[in-house]
C-alpha cells in the first residue's frame, strides 16, 4: 500500500504473460526432479540426526567448558536444520512427490512447540495464500505489531520494538500462539469452543514433550552436569529462535517490500497472484552455508512463487526469476543478512511512532523515481 | 520387574529423549534391517537371466517371516526418487541356506519398476518389503503327479515351487517367444538331465500359441495331474475353461499377474468410496469441487495447489494435474492434491 504502485507500468496482458513464464520455470523443475534431489534431502536428514545425537552426547559432559561450547553449538545448528531446511520444507509438501511415508507433509513432526498440523494450516494455507495482505496474513506483524503506515497508530505500538525482541527470543512459542490465533480465540465467547480447546490441548501436549526433553530428561541424564546441560539446551533453543526470527523477518519486512489491501486480491488471476508474491517478499544474499542455514528461505521470493518445489532447487530457479524481474522492470529486493535485519528492525522502530508529516525515506525515493 | 517390562520402560524413556522423532528413526540410520524395524531388504546381487529378465538376490530384514513356495512379495523401490511398489513371485526355495530370497523380474515395455530393477538396480540398495502372501502354493500333502502349465514370466512362482519341493512325476509345459526368452532355461534343462522333470518347451514365435487341445497329445494324463498354471490371461482363461469342461476344475490352480492397465482419459466417473457417492466429472473440474458439489466432506485449503491441505488417497484410476497435465495413477499410498487434480478416466477417491 505504498503511495505509488511499483507494478503500475504492467498491462493486464503482461501480467498474465509473466504468469505463464513462471509456470514454465516451475514445470522445468518438476520434470527434472529425481534421484539426486531425493538423495539430497535424505543426506540432510541423516546429517541432522547424527549431529543432534552427537551434540546431546557431548553435552552429557557439559561441566567441561569445551564440551559445553561444542555441544551447544552443535545442538543449535541441529535445531536450526530441523526447523528450517528440513521441517519447514517437508511440511510444505516439497518432498511429498517421493512417496516416502517417512518424509511426508502428512506424517512429519518437528522440534518445535507448535504441532505440525496447526502450523501447516496457518503457514501454508493462510500466510502463503494471502501473503502480505493486511488483516488476512497473520505473519505480518503477528497481529501484535504495526507494519504499515496505513495502519492506525495507537500508543500501545510504542512498545512494539520490545514485543518484537521478546517474540524473537521465544519465537517458537510466539508461533504456537498465533497458530492458535490466541488473540482472537481468547475472547470470552470463543474460549469455550471445543475445536479451539482441542487445539490448545494439542499445543499443551507438544510443549510438555519439548520441555521435558530439553529441560528435564536431558539435564537429568547429564548427572553432575545437570545445570550446565540445562543452560546449553536453553541456549540452543534461544539461538534457534533468534536465528529463525531474523531470517523470517527478512522475508517480508525489509524496506521495499509491498503490502496489499484486502480488496486488492478480489478476483485475483494466477498472474496477479504471482506478482503479489514477487512484490511481497525479499531475499537474503550470501554464501551456500547461509542459504542452507536459512532453509533456503533466503530465496524467499522463489519460495513464495513456488512453495512446493524442493528447497535445493531454489538457487537455480532464482537466476531465472531474477531475469524476469529485470525483464518486467520490477525491483528484486535482496541484500546481505545484516543489512536486511537492520532494515526490518528500522521499520519496526519507525512504525512504533505515529506517521511523520514529512515524507518517509521510502516515499521520497519513489517520488524521485517517479 | 520382568525384563520385558524393564525394556519397555527403557524404551519409553528413550522416546522422551528423541521426541518428536522415535528411537527407530535414529536406529534406521545405522541398522535398517534390524529386528523390529519396518520390513526392508538389501539388494545383494542382480543376475541377468535373459536379455530382459534378471534375478535379484535380497537379504531380508530380521523381521522376515519366510514364505511358502509359490507366494509373492510386494517390494517398494525408489525409481527416480519416487517410491513405487510392485509384486513379484519369490523364486528361491524356502530352505535356502543363507536366508536370502530371490525374485525374478522381466522388464516389460514402458514398465518403470521392472526396467529399473533389471537394468539399474545396484547391489547395496535398501528396498522396502511386505511379508510374503498369495494362495498359489503347494499343498502340505504331496500329490502323486504334477503338471506346471506356464508362459513367459508366469514361470517365476513355479520355479519357486520346482526348487522347493521334489515330486516323483513332474511335467512342465512352458511357452516363451524364443529360446533365448526362456527364463531359467539352464536350470530347467539341468533338472531334465537329472530326470527330475519332463519339459515341454514351446517357442511361440515359431510354433505359435499353445492350442489347449494339444494338451491331450503333449501330456496324455493331464487330467490326473494336480496342475498349477501361471501366465497371460489368455492362457489361464482357456485353461480354466478346458479343465472345467472336463469336470476337473478342482485340480487346476491358477495365478494371475494383474498389471493394472489404466487408460487415462478426459474426465470420468468419480467414486468417493468412503461416502459411497459416485458422480460424473469432466476433465477440467478439480476433484475438490466435484466432491464438494456432491456433498462429500472434502478437506481443503488454498485451492490453488500450494498448501497440501487437501491431499487425499487415490484408491483407483488416474487423475491429471491441471497445472502440468501430468497423470498420476493409483497405487497404495498415493495421495493427490484434489484442488488441482481432475479425473483422467474413472477414479476412486478415499473420502
Amino acid at each position: 500500500m505504498t503511495a505509488i504502485d511499483p507494478t503500475a507500468h504492467l498491462t493486464a496482458e503482461q501480467i498474465e504473460e509473466l504468469g505463464r513464464e513462471l509456470d514454465a520455470i516451475r514445470d522445468e523443475v518438476i520434470a527434472s526432479r529425481g534421484e539426486k534431489d531425493a538423495a539430497y534431502i535424505r543426506k540432510v536428514i541423516s546429517a541432522q540426526r547424527k549431529l543432534e545425537l552427537a551434540s546431546r552426547g557431548i553435552l552429557l559432559f557439559s561441566l567441561f567448558p569445551p564440551a559445553w561450547i561444542i555441544g551447544t553449538a552443535g545442538l543449535s545448528v541441529a535445531k536450526i536444520m530441523d526447523n528450517m531446511e528440513i521441517g519447514h520444507n517437508v511440511l510444505h509438501g516439497q518432498w511429498d512427490w517421493m512417496r516416502d511415508p517417512k518424509i511426508h507433509s502428512t506424517t512429519w513432526e518437528w522440534d518445535h512447540v507448535s504441532p505440525a498440523d496447526q502450523w501447516k494450516h496457518s503457514h501454508n494455507e493462510l500466510h502463503h495464500t494471502y501473503t502480505n495482505v493486511i488483516g488476512k496474513d497473520n505473519d505480518l506483524g503477528y497481529g501484535i505489531m504495526r507494519v504499515d503506515e496505513d495502519q492506525k497508530w495507537h500508543p500501545i505500538y510504542l512498545a512494539q520494538p520490545l514485543w518484537n525482541f521478546i517474540n524473537a527470543c521465544f519465537f517458537e512459542y510466539g508461533i504456537a500462539a498465533y497458530d492458535l490465533e490466541l488473540g482472537k480465540n481468547l475472547h470470552k465467547r470463543r474460549r469455550n469452543n471445543p475445536e479451539f480447546r482441542a487445539r490448545a490441548r494439542a499445543v499443551g501436549r507438544k510443549i510438555r514433550k519439548q520441555v521435558l526433553k530439553d529441560y528435564v530428561i536431558h539435564p537429568l541424564l547429564s548427572g553432575p552436569s545437570f545445570l550446565t546441560t540445562l543452560a546449553a539446551t536453553f541456549t540452543a533453543n534461544l539461538v534457534r529462535n533468534l536465528w529463525s526470527h531474523s531470517v523470517i523477518m527478512c522475508g517480508h519486512f525489509p524496506e521495499g517490500v509491498q503490502t496489499f489491501e484486502r480488496r486488492s486480491i478480489k478476483g485475483e488471476t494466477r498472474g496477479q497472484w504471482y506478482l503479489r508474491q514477487m512484490m511481497g517478499s525479499a531475499n537474503i544474499s550470501g554464501s551456500k552455508a547461509m542459504h542452507f542455514m536459512s532453509g533456503n528461505l533466503s530465496h524467499q521470493i522463489e519460495h513464495h512463487l513456488f512453495p512446493d518445489l524442493p528447497s535445493n532447487r531454489y538457487a537455480e530457479v532464482a537466476v531465472k526469476v531474477r531475469a524476469l524481474f529485470d525483464k518486467y522492470e520490477l525491483e528484486y529486493v535482496t541484500g546481505p543478512l545484516p543489512k536486511q535485519v537492520f532494515s526490518a528492525w528500522r521499520k519496526v522502530f519507525r512504525l512504533s511512532l505515529p506517521n511523520k508529516k514529512v515524507k518517509t525515506p521510502d516515499r521520497e525515493r519513489e517520488l524521485i523515481a517517479a | 520387574m520382568t525384563s520385558a517390562a524393564l525394556r519397555s520402560r527403557a524404551w519409553k524413556l528413550l522416546e522422551l529423549v528423541t521426541t518428536p522423532l522415535l528411537p527407530a528413526d535414529y536406529l534406521d540410520l545405522v541398522s535398517p534391517l534390524r529386528a523390529g524395524a519396518d520390513l526392508r531388504g538389501r539388494i545383494e546381487a542382480v543376475h541377468p537371466e535373459t536379455p530382459d529378465a534378471a534375478t535379484i538376490v535380497i537379504r531380508p530384514g530380521r523381521g522376515w517371516r519366510g514364505h511358502v513356495a509359490g507366494q509373492y512379495i510386494r517390494i517398494g523401490v525408489d525409481v527416480d526418487g519416487v517410491r513405487l511398489w510392485r509384486a513379484y513371485s519369490v523364486t528361491s526355495p524356502t530352505n535356502r541356506a543363507d536366508g536370502r530370497i530371490t525374485i525374478t523380474v522381466k522388464a516389460i515395455p514402458d514398465g518403470k519398476v521392472s526396467n529399473h530393477m533389471v537394468r539399474k538396480l545396484k547391489p547395496g540398495t535398501v528396498v522396502h518389503l511386505d511379508q510374503a502372501c498369495g494362495d498359489f502354493v503347494l499343498p502340505p500333502a504331496k500329490p502323486a503327479k504334477v503338471l506346471y502349465l506356464t508362459a513367459g514370466s508366469g514361470i517365476t512362482p513355479v520355479m519357486g515351487m520346482l526348487r522347493d519341493t521334489e515330486f516323483d512325476d513332474v511335467v512342465m509345459v512352458h511357452s516363451a517367444p524364443r529360446k533365448e526368452d526362456v527364463i531359467f532355461r539352464n536350470d530347467l534343462h539341468d533338472l531334465v538331465a537329472d530326470e527330475k522333470l519332463r519339459l515341454v518347451e514351446l517357442h511361440t514365435d515359431t510354433d505359435g500359441m499353445l492350442d489347449i487341445a494339444r494338451l491331450e497329445e503333449l501330456v496324455p494324463d493331464w487330467a490326473d495331474r494336480e496342475t498349477w498354471a501361471c501366465g497371460p490371461a489368455g492362457l489361464l482363461d482357456t485353461a480354466e475353461e478346458h479343465w472345467t469342461r472336463h469336470g476337473k476344475a478342482g485340480r487346476l490352480h491358477t495365478e494371475r499377474f494383474r498389471p493394472t492397465v489404466v487408460v487415462a482419459g478426459e474426465g470420468g466417473e468419480v467414486t468417493f468410496s468412503t461416502t459411497g457417492k459416485t458422480v460424473d466429472a469432466d476433465g477440467a473440474t478439480p476433484l475438490l469441487n466435484v466432491g464438494e458439489e456432491a456433498g462429500v466432506l472434502m478437506p481443503s485449503g488454498c485451492r490453488m495447489g500450494i498448501c497440501f491441505g487437501c491431499v487425499t488417497p487415490l484408491k483407483a484410476g488416474a487423475v491429471r494435474d491441471l497445472r502440468t497435465g501430468e497423470i498420476t495413477e493409483a497405487e497404495p499410498g498415493v495421495l493427490i492434491q484434489t484442488c488441482v487434480s481432475a479425473a483422467a478416466g474413472p477414479c476412486d477417491i478415499e473420502r
